[in-house]
C-alpha cells in the first residue's frame, strides 16, 4: 500500500532561542498508509495539535522531514500538497469564510483556480457527501455547530483530498453534533476509502480508528490498535487521559470480583454482563 | 436594538429590482444620484418623485421599511426645508407672521431641496433593501476591477468586506453573551452618569476584542490551509449574469435623464 504521510524524527519548538525549554514535538516518527484512520490522542499541551500543523506545512520542523504522498514537504511544493489534503479545525465559527454554505464549500476550489462549471458540480457533490445538500443558501448563523463542521468537512472534500486531518473537530460540539460528524466521517471512509487523521481527546472517537497514537510531552508515548493501547489502562490514566467508559466500567467491575472480558465497546460489556449473570 | 436598523438592511424578495444584477443597480443608483441634480423645475422634480415611487412599486418593498429607513434623515430634510423658507427672500411675499416672512421662491426652493433629499435617500435605501450585502460586494469588486491595473487591492478589499459582513452576526452574538456575563457579575451599563456608563463599556469591549483577534487568527490559518494565496489565479464561484432586465433598467434610466433634460427650465 502507498504511503501517504511519513514523518521522520520530527523535532519542533515554538521558541528556538530558548534552548532550555522542552520541544513541543520531540523525535516523533510516523507512517501512514492510504485508507488508514489514525487517531492522535493526548491531553492539552501534549503536542498533538502541533503535530497536525507540521503535517500540513503550517509549521516546519527544526529537525526531521515530513513527506506527503511520497515527496518531502518543502516551501516550493507546499501549495500543491495542500491542494491534496483537507483540514478541519476546532471552532466551527472561525473557519467559515463564505457568506453562505455553498460559498464556503467553494472557497478552496476558488483558491485552486477550478473553473466555474466544475465548481458547481463539486460543491453539490461534497455537500451531498455530508448530507447538507439542502442547506446550499443557508447563512452560517442559522446552522448548528455540527452542521457547520459538516460544511467545513464538505469544504475540504470538494478538493477531493487524499488525506483529511481533523484537528479536534468535534471537541466544541454538543453530543448530537459530535455524533453527526463522526457518522459522516465513518460513512466517507467506508465509501471512498479516505485517509483520516483525527486529533482528539475524545476517546470514544479514538476507538473508531485503525491505529491510536498517544502523545505525551511532545513524545510518542504509545502506538497501536485501540485494544492494544487501552490495555495499558493505568499508564494512560496517569497521563491524564480517560479510558473509554466501557473499559473503565469493566476494570471497576473486575476489581469487585466479576469475571469479565476486557472490552472497549459498551455493547459487548452489556452482553457479557447479562450472559454472565444469566449463566450464574 | 439592532433590529431597528433599517437603513442598510436587506429584505429578500423576488421582484424585478431584486433580480437585477448588482452591477446594474450600483451603476443605476450612481448615475441617478448625478441625474437628480439636473432637475431644476417643478415638472422635473415631479418626474423624479414619480419615478422613485414607480421604482418602489416595482421592487415590491413594503413602504413601512422605507419609512423606517427615512427616520434618521427626516430631521435633516425638515431642517433644510425651514432654512430655505426663512432665508430665501425672492419672489412674492406669501405671508408674514411677526418677524417671519415667507417668500414664494423660498417655499419653492424648500420643497425642491426636500424632494431631492427624499429621492436620494429612497433610491439608495432601495438599493440596500433589494440587494444582499454580499452581492453589493461582488458588484463593487467587478466594477472596481479596472483599478487593479494601478495596483489598487480590489480583490483584497472585497474579501475583507465579505468576511466582515459574515462575522457581524457572530460578533453580535458574542457581544450579547459578554453583556449577559458582565450583567450577571453586577455590571451596570444602563444607569449612572455618562462617564460611569462609558467606563462600564470597557469590560465589554476588551473581551470582545480579544476574541475577535483570536477568531481572525483562526480564520487566517483556516484560509491558508484551504489554499488561499491572494487574488491571483483565483476563480469565482459567484457569477454575475447580465440579462434583459439589466438592459431594460439602464434604458429606463436613459429615458429618465432625457425627460429631466427636456423638463429643465
Amino acid at each position: 500500500m502507498e504511503r501517504i504521510l511519513s514523518m521522520e524524527d520530527i523535532r519542533f519548538t515554538y521558541t528556538p532561542e530558548e534552548t532550555d525549554k522542552p520541544y513541543a514535538v520531540d523525535g516523533v516518527s510516523l507512517d501512514m498508509h492510504q485508507g488508514e484512520w489514525i487517531a492522535v490522542v493526548g491531553h492539552n499541551g501534549s503536542g498533538k495539535s502541533t503535530l497536525a500543523r507540521l503535517m500540513i506545512g503550517l509549521l516546519f520542523p527544526q529537525e526531521g522531514t515530513v513527506s506527503l504522498f511520497g515527496d518531502a514537504l518543502t516551501e516550493e511544493n507546499l501549495w500543491d500538497k495542500r491542494s491534496q489534503m483537507g483540514m478541519v479545525f476546532q471552532n466551527p465559527d472561525n473557519q467559515f469564510v463564505g457568506a453562505t454554505v455553498q460559498d464556503d464549500v467553494a472557497f478552496a476550489l476558488e483558491n485552486n483556480g477550478i473553473p466555474f462549471e466544475e465548481m458547481t458540480v463539486r460543491v453539490r457533490e461534497a455537500l451531498a457527501q455530508v448530507k447538507m445538500e439542502r442547506f446550499l443558501d443557508h447563512e452560517p448563523q442559522h446552522l448548528s455547530g455540527g452542521q457547520k463542521q459538516r460544511v467545513a468537512i464538505a469544504g475540504a472534500l470538494a478538493l477531493r483530498p487524499r488525506l483529511l486531518i481533523l484537528d479536534e473537530a468535534t471537541s466544541m460540539l454538543d453530543p448530537q453534533g459530535r455524533e453527526e460528524v463522526i457518522r459522516v466521517i465513518l460513512e466517507l471512509r467506508e465509501k471512498t476509502g479516505l485517509s483520516v487523521i483525527s486529533i482528539t481527546h475524545d476517546l470514544e472517537e479514538a476507538l473508531l480508528a485503525d491505529r491510536i497514537i498517544v502523545m505525551n510531552r511532545g513524545r510518542k508515548f504509545a502506538e497501536g490498535t485501540p485494544p492494544e493501547v487501552f490495555a495499558r489502562g493505568e499508564e494512560l490514566t496517569s497521563l491524564g487521559l480517560d479510558l473509554p467508559f466501557a473499559a473503565r466500567m469493566t476494570g471497576l467491575l473486575r476489581e469487585r470480583g466479576l469475571e469479565l472480558e476486557e472490552t472497549m465497546s459498551e455493547r459487548k460489556l452489556v452482553e457479557s454482563l447479562w450472559t454472565s449473570r444469566s449463566n450464574g | 436594538m439592532m433590529e431597528k436598523m433599517v437603513f442598510g438592511r436587506y429584505i429578500p424578495g423576488d421582484s424585478f429590482v431584486h433580480r437585477l444584477d448588482p452591477r446594474t443597480k450600483l451603476i443605476f443608483v450612481f448615475i441617478f444620484i448625478a441625474a437628480v441634480f439636473l432637475a431644476n423645475s417643478t415638472a422635473s422634480y415631479a418626474l423624479l418623485l414619480g419615478f422613485t415611487l414607480f421604482a418602489i412599486i416595482v421592487s415590491k418593498v413594503r413602504i413601512g421599511f422605507l419609512i423606517g429607513g427615512l427616520k434618521p434623515v427626516i430631521f435633516l430634510i425638515a431642517f433644510t426645508f425651514l432654512l430655505h423658507i426663512f432665508f430665501t427672500k425672492q419672489g412674492d411675499l406669501l405671508f408674514e407672521f411677526g418677524f417671519i416672512k415667507v417668500y414664494e421662491e423660498g417655499l419653492r426652493q424648500g420643497i425642491y431641496i426636500s424632494v431631492r433629499f427624499l429621492v436620494l435617500v429612497l433610491m439608495t435605501s432601495l438599493l440596500t433593501l433589494t440587494t444582499s450585502p454580499i452581492s453589493i460586494t461582488d458588484g463593487l469588486e467587478v466594477l472596481l476591477g479596472p483599478l487593479k491595473k494601478i495596483r489598487f487591492p480590489v480583490h483584497e478589499l472585497a474579501l475583507m468586506m465579505s468576511i466582515s459582513l459574515r462575522f457581524i452576526p457572530t460578533l453580535m452574538d458574542e457581544t450579547d453573551k459578554i453583556l449577559k456575563a458582565q450583567l450577571a457579575r453586577g455590571s451596570d451599563i444602563s444607569s449612572g452618569t455618562m462617564k460611569e456608563r462609558v467606563k462600564a463599556v470597557v469590560p465589554l469591549l476588551v473581551p470582545l476584542f480579544v476574541s475577535a483577534f483570536k477568531r481572525a487568527e483562526d480564520l487566517a490559518v483556516a484560509m491558508e490551509v484551504r489554499g488561499y494565496r491572494g487574488g491571483e489565479g483565483r476563480t469565482r464561484y459567484r457569477q454575475l449574469k447580465w440579462d434583459w432586465r439589466d438592459t431594460t433598467a439602464l434604458l429606463i434610466l436613459l429615458l429618465l435623464i432625457a425627460g429631466l433634460w427636456l423638463l429643465r427650465r
